[in-house]
């Protein structure tokens, strides 16, 4: 069924597409969902990504930035000559199809470990946190005046959200307790420059190919804020999936990352990436509490959800690793 | 008094046989959801081990911290309040050992092949 719909929209802007084939759903929750498919071709199939929210899911929840917005920034990215997807079309209401766009599929890898472990990526792990730097440098400095409406974010705000969310569980976590206060008395307030945010870069929204960085995805958390949240958040040890000497992500030094940033003409405050990455762990590790809570109340009652729950303490140690270090 | 097998014995012989015997023929998704079922059979079968002893540990050591006496939740809040209220923090004695062996403890059970965990197991 989806595949008529989409092959009636294809047609509608691909000149020549036949239909399309091969549609499978590759990740999808109540109210977002991705699917790959191909656009069929007489000059051959080309490969395609559809992100939308099905049709009755008009709004979008709390922080995301919503599937148009997230459109817009995508091929800002695109035009911009940083690793992205073109946008293909954006739905219309007479495509039936819900909200959001379609974009080009990029072949590669998103999982984490096999980009890590993996022989194919051992030629592009050494090149990674410094292409990284740039990306991140491009994101920060795309055109204001073409950007999209987005939340503007303080770190002050980001605390009192996370404060909010994890009084909200109401169990008490004193390792949690101690990084709210360290990171409330080191509260640098608004940042001098405020750009674009990706705000969620890091594994699994990266694709990666034996050739080093090939897409930038998901910029549902995409907002306005201070620029290091990006190096702080990508730095956080729940991303380096094992090689904890290696704070990018597992696969490189802060030192290549802030080059990177650096050669792309931008300035790092390593404080400030440091607070950010004291921040994204204490984050995750809330994120992983509220995945526990929709676990427990809500319509998501998986093993999954359930033992992510149980991953919270992984941040704890890493939050006390990070302000209460034993040495050694 | 309940009988034998203990509760233990009973959750280690299922996960036993799903990992050895039923995991090898499963693929795709169910692997993946099978292997996740699997890992928290083995984490109940921790807790069942380690909760009672760690959990006194911790209750003693707050009680030593807070001056007071009550439930390990109680202890927890009113330790939680008063880091919030900065009554207590990295420079009160004692609290950094305390947060530093309740979270090894927490680990020991949640996720003992963390890496932070590993390093700072050989890094007392």
């Amino acid at each position: 069924m989806i595949e008529e719909q989409l092959g009636r929209c294809v047609a509608s802007w691909y000149p020549g597409a036949t239909g399309v084939t091969g549609a499978a759903k590759l990740s999808g929750g109540a109210s977002q969902e991705t699917w790959t498919f191909d656009i069929v071709h007489a000059s051959g199939n080309v490969g395609a990504i559809l992100r939308r929210a099905p049709p009755g899911y008009g709004a979008s929840p709390g922080r995301a930035a919503g599937l148009d917005a997230e459109a817009t920034l995508m091929q800002l990215a695109y035009d911009a000559g940083l690793p992205s997807p073109r946008v293909m079309h954006v739905l219309t209401p007479e495509d039936e199809l819900g909200r959001g766009f379609i974009m080009q599929r990029i072949e590669g890898e998103t999982i984490a470990r096999k980009i890590l472990r993996d022989e194919q990526f051992a030629k592009a792990r050494p090149l990674l946190a410094r292409q990284l730097g740039r990306v991140i440098a491009g994101i920060h400095g795309l055109p204001a005046a073409k950007l999209p409406k987005l939340r503007e974010m303080s770190a002050t705000k980001e605390i009192a959200d996370l404060e909010r969310e994890y009084r909200s569980f109401n169990w008490p976590r004193p390792v949690f307790e101690l990084a709210l206060r360290w990171l409330r008395e080191r509260d640098p307030g608004q940042s001098q420059e405020v750009t674009l945010v990706h705000g969620d870069f890091r594994h699994g929204n990266l694709i990666i190919g034996p050739d080093g960085v090939r897409a930038v995805l998901d910029w549902e958390l995409a907002h306005f804020g201070d620029p290091m949240e990006d190096l702080g958040w990508i730095c956080v040890n729940s991303w380096r999936f094992g090689e904890i000497d290696k704070p990018v992500g597992g696969f490189g030094t802060r030192e290549e990352l802030f080059a990177g940033y650096e050669e792309a003409g931008r300035t790092v405050d390593a404080d400030r990436v440091m607070f950010w990455e004291v921040m994204g762990t204490l984050r995750w590790g809330i994120m992983c509490c509220g995945m526990m809570q929709r676990f427990r109340s809500g319509p998501d009652h998986s093993m999954e959800r359930a033992m992510i729950g149980r991953r919270s303490s992984e941040t704890e140690i890493d939050l006390l690793r990070l302000l209460a270090p034993r040495g050694g | 008094m309940q009988d034998e097998p203990t509760p233990t014995e009973l959750i280690k012989a299922v996960a036993d046989f799903l990992r050895n015997e039923i995991a090898p023929g499963i693929k795709g998704h169910n692997a993946f959801k099978l292997r996740v079922g699997i890992n928290a059979l083995d984490l109940v079968t921790r807790q069942l081990a380690l909760e009672q002893a760690s959990d006194a540990a911790e209750a003693d050591r707050l009680k030593q911290l807070l001056g007071s006496d009550g439930a390990l939740f109680e202890l927890n809040r009113a330790l939680c309040e008063k880091i919030a209220r900065g009554e207590v923090d990295l420079q009160t004695p004692g609290l950094t050992e305390h947060l530093w062996q309740t979270t090894m403890d927490k680990l020991a059970v949640d996720q003992p092949n963390y890496a932070s965990y590993k390093r700072e197991l050989g890094n007392k």
